[in-house]
């Protein structure tokens, strides 16, 4: 908990000088004790003049919750003589002397500060947070905690690099040095100042890790071409913008920053930095929470229904899709900009989806609620099974974005059972298929299927049929069961694919064989855990 | 008179697949196959065709009169298989070569010649310029009657 010193008195008379706002004059006399800078702006500005008007022989500390009334009589010596121990031969430039015309020293109009640009003044008053927390109410989100992100002008880094400069030097006559690193950051001190009163506010705590995140984003347009030497003295650390978006990000300025030489900076920069005109402006307060992920499985029970949408040249071919009948309502409750769908392995339109269905989770991007009970879930699942005889959904629940990883692996590695209505050409008596009961781990290979040859590149995959099990239904028609490993092609195993998978029904009965009809009979993934709906 | 190649193409969303049509001499009674030769010149065999990715990069480029084989017939005819339309190159069936047999007892299904892959503004051009089934038997039936 340091305050100020005398060895500060020369910083503090220097930055008041040149225009620099109290709580960034606290920061670069690496002040570190938070209550102080939540202490009023005019409170803050008094104390300082204190401070300087204190008697050197004092040696007083500033600390506000102990405020000593200065002596009377050294007050109005000094408001006769003016500031007559304050000489800065400024190495860097001329500072005008403090009773030149008005300064900051009176209750009139508060300056800009020429370090932080606002951003520790106006931007921490109340006129302010009540601004962000109008527009975070407004938005009606759900939450718990809040993350608040603040992105700053890149000009400001140049400002207080200048600012570092000056105070450097200034205490170099003292023999004492200042590293970067002891300077308090802006963006610190700005939270300390602003969570508190966001918090009490909103009605819930700033948490670092929260995933509800407000976001401000800052410009300063009257000086944002200060960044621009940078690009002469280090061009190799602005790339060509991409999207026609400023090539002076703050991550570029702040490596230029690094890379540049004192010399150079000082040659193209005013040190101290000049007062601007205007305050920053706040450009966009935007509210954002982090995805909420929904899992559960699905069946299928069209014959006519694609995965995801079916779309080509922007006409529709088929209506309506697995993953629409799904997120529809998910999107309504949640209140979520927009979703993701991704399942454990999928199946084509004219294949049903029977058993305990097919795992599936859904992000749901920018949810405004979040908070769901397990009635609630309930509540969702029977409301999306009522609305749809084509899919019913089952286990549906919250999950965590790690989990997806389980639905995944699932998709390689587990088996899968299906049964197939198939015909062949040659009649067939129960005794022509019985033989294929007996046939265990039947290893195929499968080139790249026609039907998918346009969008995937051609190859041979093995793989293996575990078992089969077959149901004579008459002299050109059976059903067959099989158990499959995953990322088995079912339908060429059975017609064959012009010859390119091998074996397959067809070779194994010596006939012609085709599929009339195809289920997924289960899929042997143990994800997500069974509710007992 | 100009050449009927009685080529038949089968396409799958855009790939096509080359096969011998019903009225090719090849599959007319009586005629069995000596060799089918997938070198087409000194310097080309459809064999050493190599496709990589999903844009099936390194094909053999295709037009309508590239020579996809030749084949001979044990009473010394020679046939020459052409594309008949443009596009890469998958592949071509190498199951002929072990087994020439099913060239002629399944020429639309496991004795198939090549899969081809035409480009993607030209596909919808190339199967409409395509004869159907009932057209193709239409201008067979216009050539018997002409001939005869």
């Amino acid at each position: 908990m340091s305050s100020l010193t005398e060895k500060d008195r020369p910083i503090v008379q220097l930055l008041l000088n040149t225009g620099t706002c109290p709580r960034c004059i606290l920061r670069f006399c690496c002040v570190g004790s938070q209550t102080l800078y939540r202490h009023p702006y005019k409170d803050l500005m008094k104390d300082l003049k204190e401070f300087l008007k204190n008697n050197q022989e004092k040696e007083d500390t500033v600390c506000s919750d102990v405020v000593d009334p200065p002596c009377k009589r050294i007050r109005l010596e000094h408001t006769e003589e003016g500031p007559g121990d304050l000489n800065h031969n400024g190495a860097l430039q001329q500072i005008p002397s403090v009773n030149d015309g008005n300064t900051a020293m009176e209750d009139s109009a508060v300056k800009v500060c020429n370090v932080c640009l606002g951003i520790l003044q106006e931007f921490c008053e109340v006129d302010f947070v009540k601004k962000v927390c109008q527009k975070v109410n407004s938005a009606d989100y759900q939450f718990t905690s809040f993350v608040f992100s603040v992105s700053l002008p890149p000009q400001l880094s140049v400002r207080e690099r200048a600012t570092w400069l000056l105070v450097k030097q200034e205490m170099g006559k003292l023999g004492l040095s200042l590293a970067k690193d002891d300077i308090v950051q802006l963006k610190e001190a700005y939270k300390w100042i602003i969570h508190p009163q966001l918090s009490e506010e909103l009605g819930v705590p700033a948490d670092g890790k929260s995933l509800f995140e407000v976001s401000v984003v800052f410009a300063h347009p009257e000086t944002e071409d200060e960044c621009r030497f940078l690009a002469t003295a280090c061009p190799d650390c602005f790339k060509p913008a991409k999207n026609k978006q400023s090539v002076f990000t703050r991550m570029a300025v702040i490596k230029a920053l690094e890379k540049i030489k004192e010399e150079d900076f000082l040659k193209h920069f005013p040190c101290p930095p000049s007062s601007p005109k205007n305050l920053c402006v706040a450009l966009e307060i935007q509210c954002n929470n982090g995805a909420v992920f929904v899992a559960g499985r699905y069946n299928k029970y069209s014959r006519n229904l694609p995965q995801t949408p079916w779309i080509i040249d922007g006409e529709r071919k088929l209506e309506s899709s697995v993953e629409e009948l799904i997120s529809e309502h998910l999107m309504a409750e949640f209140k979520a900009d927009s979703f993701n769908f991704s399942s454990s392995g999928r199946e084509d339109v004219d294949v049903r989806t029977l058993g305990n269905g097919r795992p599936f989770a859904i992000e749901l991007v920018n949810p405004r609620r979040i908070r769901f009970t397990a009635e609630e879930m309930k509540g969702l699942q029977q409301t999306i099974n009522n609305s749809s005889d084509k899919i019913q959904v089952r286990d549906l629940q919250l999950v965590t974005r790690s989990a997806i990883g389980r639905m995944k692996e699932g998709e390689e590695e587990k088996t899968k059972t299906y049964s197939a209505l198939i015909w062949t050409d040659k009649a067939i008596q129960k005794e022509d298929i019985a033989f294929l009961d007996d046939i265990k781990e039947l290893k195929l290979d499968q080139k790249t299927p026609l039907r998918v040859l346009h969008r995937r590149p051609l190859a041979v995959r093995c793989r293996i049929i575990h078992t089969m099990q077959s149901e004579y239904i008459d002299e050109h028609h059976f059903r067959l069961h099989l158990k499959t490993q995953a990322g088995t092609y079912i339908k060429e195993f059975v017609h064959g694919d012009f010859g390119r998978t091998k074996p397959n029904i067809g070779s194994l009965l010596n006939r012609t064989a085709d599929i009339l009809e195809l289920d997924v009979e289960s899929v042997d993934v143990d994800w997500p855990p069974t509710l007992d709906n | 008179f100009s050449q009927l190649q009685h080529n038949n193409c089968i396409s799958f969303c855009r790939i096509c697949v080359i096969t011998l049509a019903e009225a090719h001499p090849l599959l007319q009674n009586g005629k069995t196959i000596k060799s089918i030769n997938y070198q087409i010149s000194a310097n080309c065999s459809r064999l050493q065709n190599k496709v990589s990715g999903k844009s099936k990069r390194g094909a053999q480029f295709l037009t309508e009169l590239a020579p996809l084989c030749r084949i001979s017939s044990s009473d010394g005819e020679e046939y020459t298989i052409y594309s008949c339309i443009r596009g890469r190159l998958i592949e071509v069936n190498e199951n002929i070569l072990s087994n020439p047999a099913i060239l002629q007892e399944k020429p639309s299904t496991e004795g198939y010649i090549a899969v081809v892959l035409p480009k993607f503004e030209e596909s919808k051009s190339i199967t409409q310029g395509l004869l159907t089934q009932k057209e193709y038997k239409e201008v067979l039936l216009k050539r018997l009657n002409s001939s005869s």
